[in-house]
């Protein structure tokens, strides 16, 4: 019998990942897989949505932006508290890999929160009739959203040092975190132009099934996306992190061998 | 066909909120994969200039 008790063993993968090279594998393992699921279920998810799904009883056709609109305003926001936590750690614990982690988080977490105000513009002219709304809330506090991941990336760019760098920037992701919860109750406390949560409410979803499966598929379909290119992009990182290490080196020779 | 390209109308807002999602997702994974390329590239560039430099010059034999 392994004597090893459990406890112990799960300390140590935690440990583990820690470790840049473990980690280093460990993306570049996950990455194919993670990239051709994630790229079915688009598809899948992409064609219920806009060709199986029935039209929305009060908005026709246009509520089917809701399957990327959706997956990604969940990934902007789910993206921002996965780069605060990231960075606490790092910053806590002086854990370099986690401060790298948050790094690679940032771009990809903009990204999303810039599609989530575009496709959300574009659903709101038929559906508002105007594409942007100064005075609603939601808009507002997911446009801070952006502001903030820029601001994380400018900040960095500032210093020549990366360690600074890591420890002044992860200061700034950890403040940004409270917008978070504001973007999702933002809708309940004000009510203004943006319509209230579909999925995550009191009741359950406000929405049917043959609606709600391919929203389903979308979020996971964005979520592995997301997982996928964070892998390849942390990997990069730790390349950078990590040049002047011996194992580093040699993984760069046999690649160019 | 003609019914899922019009989308009763508002096929220009469902259409152009797609596309941009598309173009962006593509645009994420390509600027991924040429993040980790790029370091690599470097690593091996740096690694190249250090063998070179490693190498013992004329001067040093003499």
């Amino acid at each position: 019998m392994n004597a090893v008790p459990i406890r112990r063993r799960l300390w140590r993968a935690f440990h583990r990942l820690g470790s840049p090279p473990y980690v280093y594998r460990l993306a570049g393992r996950l990455s194919p897989w993670l990239g051709v699921t994630s790229c079915v279920l688009l598809a899948v998810g992409a064609f219920w949505g806009l060709v199986l799904a029935p039209p929305d009883y009060l908005q026709g056709d246009s509520f089917r932006i809701i399957y990327i609109h959706v997956p990604s305003a969940y990934l902007s926001m789910g993206g921002y508290v996965l780069m605060a936590v990231a960075a606490a750690i790092g910053y806590i614990w002086r854990m370099k890999l986690a401060h790298g982690l948050a790094v690679c988080v940032a771009p990809l977490g903009a990204w999303f929160t810039a599609l989530a105000l575009v496709t959300g513009g574009i659903w709101g002219k038929p559906t508002w009739g105007t594409y942007w709304e100064w005075g609603d809330a939601r808009l507002m506090f997911e446009l801070l959203l952006l502001f903030l991941y820029i601001g994380y990336m400018v900040l960095r760019m500032s210093f020549d040092d990366r360690e600074k760098a890591d420890r002044v920037s992860a200061l700034l992701a950890v403040v940004g975190v409270v917008n978070v919860p504001i973007i999702h109750y933002s809708v309940e406390w004000w009510t203004t132009l943006h319509q209230g949560p579909t999925l995550i409410r009191e009741g359950g979803p406000s929405i049917t099934m043959d609606m709600l499966i391919p929203l389903l598929i979308m979020l996971a379909g964005f979520s592995l996306f997301f997982g996928w290119l964070l892998c390849k992009r942390l990997q990069g990182e730790i390349l950078r992190r990590e040049s002047r290490t011996r194992w580093v080196r040699t993984l760069a020779a046999e690649a160019g061998a | 066909m003609n019914e899922i390209l019009g989308m009763g109308g508002h096929g220009p807002y469902v259409w152009s909120a797609y596309g941009v999602t598309l173009v962006v997702m593509v645009y994420n994974a390509w600027a991924a994969y040429r993040h980790q390329a790029n370091a690599l590239a470097r690593l091996q560039q740096a690694g190249a200039e250090q063998e070179t430099r490693a190498k013992p010059t004329v001067r040093q034999i003499g």
